[in-house]
């Protein structure tokens, strides 16, 4: 094609000055073209420079950041070689940005309308008195319901579906040639970012826009793009069409990436990618890539690989470029270890009810006005010994919340926790005695927040050993030396700090640390989604191993369905804080039964071009559940009438301990498909 | 909203009253009372209990605590114990001056030091961020009577230009401490611009490295533009409870500043109270800088409230 290209970058290199003022490189000579209509993805892992060069075509750069060398191309000349007011004019003018995370990107402080008036007085000429009606057919067009309030709403008070739709409004606001997008779907629900990555594909589509699409997540990527580049240690290791790559790639990097990528329709373990890219600065003499490929030869190490041309059309950074498909890109084969039937019973809930609000002082002397429908509510769950419970749900869906009170940091408004041995599990955490306390462990979703940061790994670990066992001087050492064994880290690691420790050492320390109170039940919220994939199937494959060696029970939450699929022994699927659908994974997964469910399964996005998510309702925005009936009855798209309003759906069972809760007898729901 | 504000007005009054409490306790304890002091050596058989009796107090304490209370939500504090004046009518002038005082040196001083702040916040690291940040702190850590005196040195002393101390009576029409109270006024702004600046230029680097300015500038709004219409307003929210203790501490009266100028303030008041042992005195002072500071941060508070929307309305959404 002989298209000149809209964004052209060539060679930008970028770093930052270290502390010993020598200029460490986060970006390696990148070559980027984007044509008119194109839609470009960048994908790397956190640290591969991805967002950088993202920001770095708008000729922006981070505080502490510089140029090293190269030029970003646009319009005819140097994006780094602007004036401030050409620049100011180019950016959400002809280049719009949509940030990874709109709810921090909006400024808190200022109305929706007035933001959006901004962008319109700054990038449009509009006759006065007309920016109003812009914005609200702005706001439609990236189909907000109720435009007009949502101009007088402030950032906060929006949904983070919401949220993100203004920020596309913002950007379009300017009649932008080319988008940049910085993992805009990251942290939205499932759905949402389905629905998101959809009207993002149109319009792209009906505006001839160029789309350069930044993502850690390859499904997504091989959903809107129509080329990728991956990122690895701040340079591009392989280029090419979005098929080849995702299913021919050329480079053992995006082999490993895509071997660790849990799938729906695998029953075995995803293959982590051990090992951790380089630190900027670190020597560059051989393949950034070979300390951890299967495939390198001392070439590799002393020879720095260019990018040659490979089959499919593909560009890679690999000496053997024919020789990766020997990598094994599937899973690691390894079995889910299962856990025994009939096992006696760990922990079962009983009709519990959580409730956030607590009447205050005043609501208690003002006559009772009626209640908010509990945050979580009817809940009754049996979880036996060995078994790993997988909690699915939208952000809201009040999984975490389960988690929290099994945990006893909030109480339930009504019912019990009844353990294993017919005792009643004390309400509050700091009611309960040490040996309750033991019994329970959990593991938080950010292990930067849940590791104090002042304490060694010995501290960390030694805490619960001394607490629940006085083990005391080198006994203590040693037990903390077989935990660290346990989740695979060396005894060196117990005098090292959190700060001094990647994102998945950390999370295995906060494992570890769960495991030393020899606990019978882990509660684990969304303990992988703070990591890298390649890191994430470690931690879950050590899960496994744990799950196998040790008879504990986990209750694992999730909002990612495929880790759930990959963990489970049986899935309960929550909405609005209702349980919807619960039985085992692998027949949830197989037939799924309940409208709700088949919503959240079709939404997964594969990392596979050919895979096309099934949209099947509205990703309407629901603050509070419905007082009576259905807790899905807004947004099923299979709603039987009336009955859904009023009454409480009965729980439908089926076969293996699957049961349903839903209106539409259960051979009915198997027949609608999916 | 409305819920959440009377439970700060609510919460004011307890706190308010509990310092009442406190205070009237305190001057309980202590040995001698009013009498004791106002008749001195004489105070002992029948002339104390006369004068006791004739102001009250020989009452039980309870009884004298809700006469004392009831006057003073009412604003009577009494009657003086060794002039026999009534205290609200000392006290008045001395608030007003008090208040004129710090409205001179707030007037000046906080729009002052928002704008050094923030220029030490935007152009942070560089020899403006350097020097406003350096000057403050230094002006900060003078005492406030070494400051004091200097400036007289200077200004009074050696170019004349306003006079030393201050010899207004306290009664006087507000025009006539000018300009006798600039050189207070300008001790006092000194002093209570470094803790302002600081606080607003740690939160203007706060505000400039967040996401939205990142997505303003990325969004093609001009540098000044963002400053004011996006950092600006977010940056000062934090500053509004430094602020508000700045105000009551001013308004609270200043010990050393009012001594040092001689300046017929609520502070200079206090500290002759105290040597006269004129207890009643001193509870009227005391209940008035407590209710001050109360208010104030009362204010703050609601201030607060109406510039943070994300406040106004946190019980819409749980995340």
């Amino acid at each position: 094609m002989a298209k000149p290209p809209l964004i052209d970058i060539r060679g930008l290199s970028v770093g930052f000055r270290g502390r010993t003022g020598a200029l460490l490189p986060v970006l390696h000579g990148i070559d980027l073209q984007v044509c008119r209509g194109e839609s470009i993805g960048i994908v790397g892992e956190s640290g591969s420079g991805k967002s950088t060069l993202a920001l770095a075509a708008m000729g922006y750069l981070k505080h502490g950041l510089q140029k090293i060398l190269g030029e970003v191309i646009y319009g005819g000349a140097d994006m780094f070689a602007r004036s401030p007011a050409q620049l100011a004019k180019i950016r959400g003018g002809q280049l719009g940005l949509i940030p990874q995370n709109s709810g921090q990107a909006l400024t808190p402080t200022m109305r929706i309308g007035r933001q959006l008036d901004e962008a319109l007085r700054l990038h449009c000429s509009l006759p006065e008195g007309s920016h109003t009606a812009r914005a609200i057919e702005l706001l439609t067009q990236v189909r907000l319901p109720d435009p007009a309030t949502i101009l007088r709403r402030y950032p906060h008070e929006l949904s983070g579906g919401q949220q993100q739709r203004v920020a596309i409004a913002m950007a379009l606001a300017g009649e932008p040639d080319a988008l940049l997008l910085d993992e805009p779907t990251t942290g939205l629900d499932v759905t949402t970012q389905a629905h998101i990555l959809d009207l993002l594909r149109e319009l792209a589509r009906a505006r001839n826009m160029a789309m350069v699409y930044v993502s850690h997540d390859l499904g997504v990527i091989a959903r809107v793009c129509d080329r990728v580049q991956v990122l690895y240690a701040g340079e591009t290791v392989l280029e090419g069409p979005v098929r080849a790559v995702l299913k021919t790639p050329a480079h053992p990097y995006a082999r490993g990436l895509l071997a660790a990528i849990p799938r729906l329709g695998d029953r075995t373990l995803p293959r982590a990618l051990e090992g951790r890219p380089p630190a900027p600065g670190a020597d560059r003499t051989g393949c950034a890539f070979a300390p951890r490929c299967a495939i390198a030869t001392d070439h590799c190490h002393t020879l720095h690989p260019p990018m040659v041309a490979s089959a499919t059309g593909q560009a890679t950074r690999c000496f053997y470029p024919e020789q990766t498909s020997e990598i094994d890109m599937t899973g690691s084969g390894a079995p889910l270890s299962c856990c025994a039937e009939n096992s006696p019973l760990a922990l079962s809930l009983n009709g519990v009810a959580i409730r956030y609000d607590r009447p205050g002082t005043l609501a208690r002397i003002l006559p009772a006005r009626t209640r908010p429908p509990a945050t979580v509510d009817d809940i009754t769950l049996r979880l036996t010994m060995g078994e790993t419970l997988g909690l699915v749900g939208e952000s809201g869906s009040g999984k975490s919340t389960i988690l929290k009170t099994i945990a006893g940091l909030l109480p339930p408004a009504e019912g019990t926790l009844t353990l294993g041995d017919g005792t009643a599990l004390t309400p509050r955490v700091e009611q309960r005695r040490p040996d309750q306390l033991r019994r329970i462990q959990m593991v938080f979703q950010n292990p930067d927040e849940s590791l104090n940061p002042r304490q060694s790994v010995a501290d960390i670990l030694g805490q619960p050993l001394r607490l629940y066992f006085g083990l005391k001087g080198s006994e203590l050492r040693a037990r903390a030396t077989d935990l660290l064994g346990t989740v695979r880290l060396g005894a060196h690691y117990l005098d090292r700090r959190p700060g001094q420790l990647s994102g998945g050492e950390k999370q295995r320390v906060a494992i570890a640390r769960a495991f030393a109170a020899n606990p019978e039940i882990v509660l684990c919220d969304e303990i992988t989604s703070a990591l890298d994939v390649s890191v994430q199937a470690a931690v879950l494959e050590l899960l496994n191993d744990l799950k196998a060696r040790h008879q504990t029970t986990f209750v694992f939450v999730s909002h990612d369905l495929t880790v759930v699929r990959a963990l489970s022994d049986r899935v309960a699927v929550l909405y609005q804080g209702r349980l919807c659908e619960i039985g085992p994974a692998a027949a949830v997964y197989a037939a799924p039964s309940h409208p709700y469910t088949k919503v959240l399964l079709n939404a997964v996005l594969e990392p596979d071009p050919d895979h096309a998510p099934n949209l099947l309702t509205e990703d309407a925005t629901e603050l509070s559940p419905p007082a009576r009936g259905c807790p899905f009855q807004r947004r099923c798209p299979v709603k039987c009438g009336s009955v859904c309003d009023t009454d409480t759906p009965p729980w439908q069972e089926a076969e293996g301990g699957h049961a349903i809760r839903c209106h539409i007898p259960l051979k009915d729901l198997r027949e609608t498909g999916t | 909203m409305i819920q959440l504000l009377l439970r700060r007005l609510a919460l004011g009054f307890i706190t308010v009253w509990l310092v009442s409490v406190i205070i009237f306790l305190g001057v309980e304890a202590l040995p001698g009372d009013a009498c004791t002091a106002v008749l001195e050596r004489d105070a002992h058989g029948e002339a104390l209990a006369k004068c006791r009796a004739d102001m009250g107090l020989d009452a039980p304490a309870l009884t004298r605590y809700v006469d004392w209370a009831g006057g003073a939500i009412m604003g009577d504090f009494g009657v003086s114990a060794n002039g026999q004046e009534r205290i609200s009518e000392i006290v008045g002038y001395r608030v007003r001056n008090s208040l004129l005082l710090a409205a001179g040196a707030l007037s000046v001083g906080i729009p002052l030091s928002i704008f050094l702040g923030a220029m030490a916040g935007l152009w942070r690291d560089t020899w403006v961020d350097i020097l406003f940040s350096t000057g403050a702190i230094f002006a900060m850590t003078i005492p406030e009577f070494v400051a004091a005196t200097i400036l007289i040195l200077i200004f009074a002393i050696w170019l004349g230009w306003v006079p030393a101390i201050v010899l207004t009576p306290a009664d006087a029409p507000p025009l006539e401490f000018f300009p006798e109270f600039v050189l207070a006024a300008v001790v006092l702004t000194m002093i209570m611009i470094a803790h302002i600046m600081r606080m607003v230029r740690s939160s203007v680097i706060e505000v400039m490295a967040s996401d939205y300015v990142q997505m303003a500038t990325l969004k093609g709004v001009p540098y000044w533009q963002i400053v004011f219409r996006h950092a600006l307003p977010n940056a000062l929210l934090p500053a509004i409870n430094v602020i508000a203790l700045t105000v009551a501490w001013l308004l609270g009266g200043v010990v050393v500043v009012e001594v040092v100028f001689n300046y017929p303030g609520l502070g200079r008041l206090l500290i002759d109270a105290i040597s006269d042992r004129d207890l009643p005195v001193v509870q009227a002072i005391t209940m008035i800088v407590a209710a001050t500071y109360v208010g104030v941060n009362l204010v703050a508070d609601i201030l607060g409230l109406i510039l943070n929307p994300r406040l106004r309305s946190h019980h819409m959404r749980r995340g």
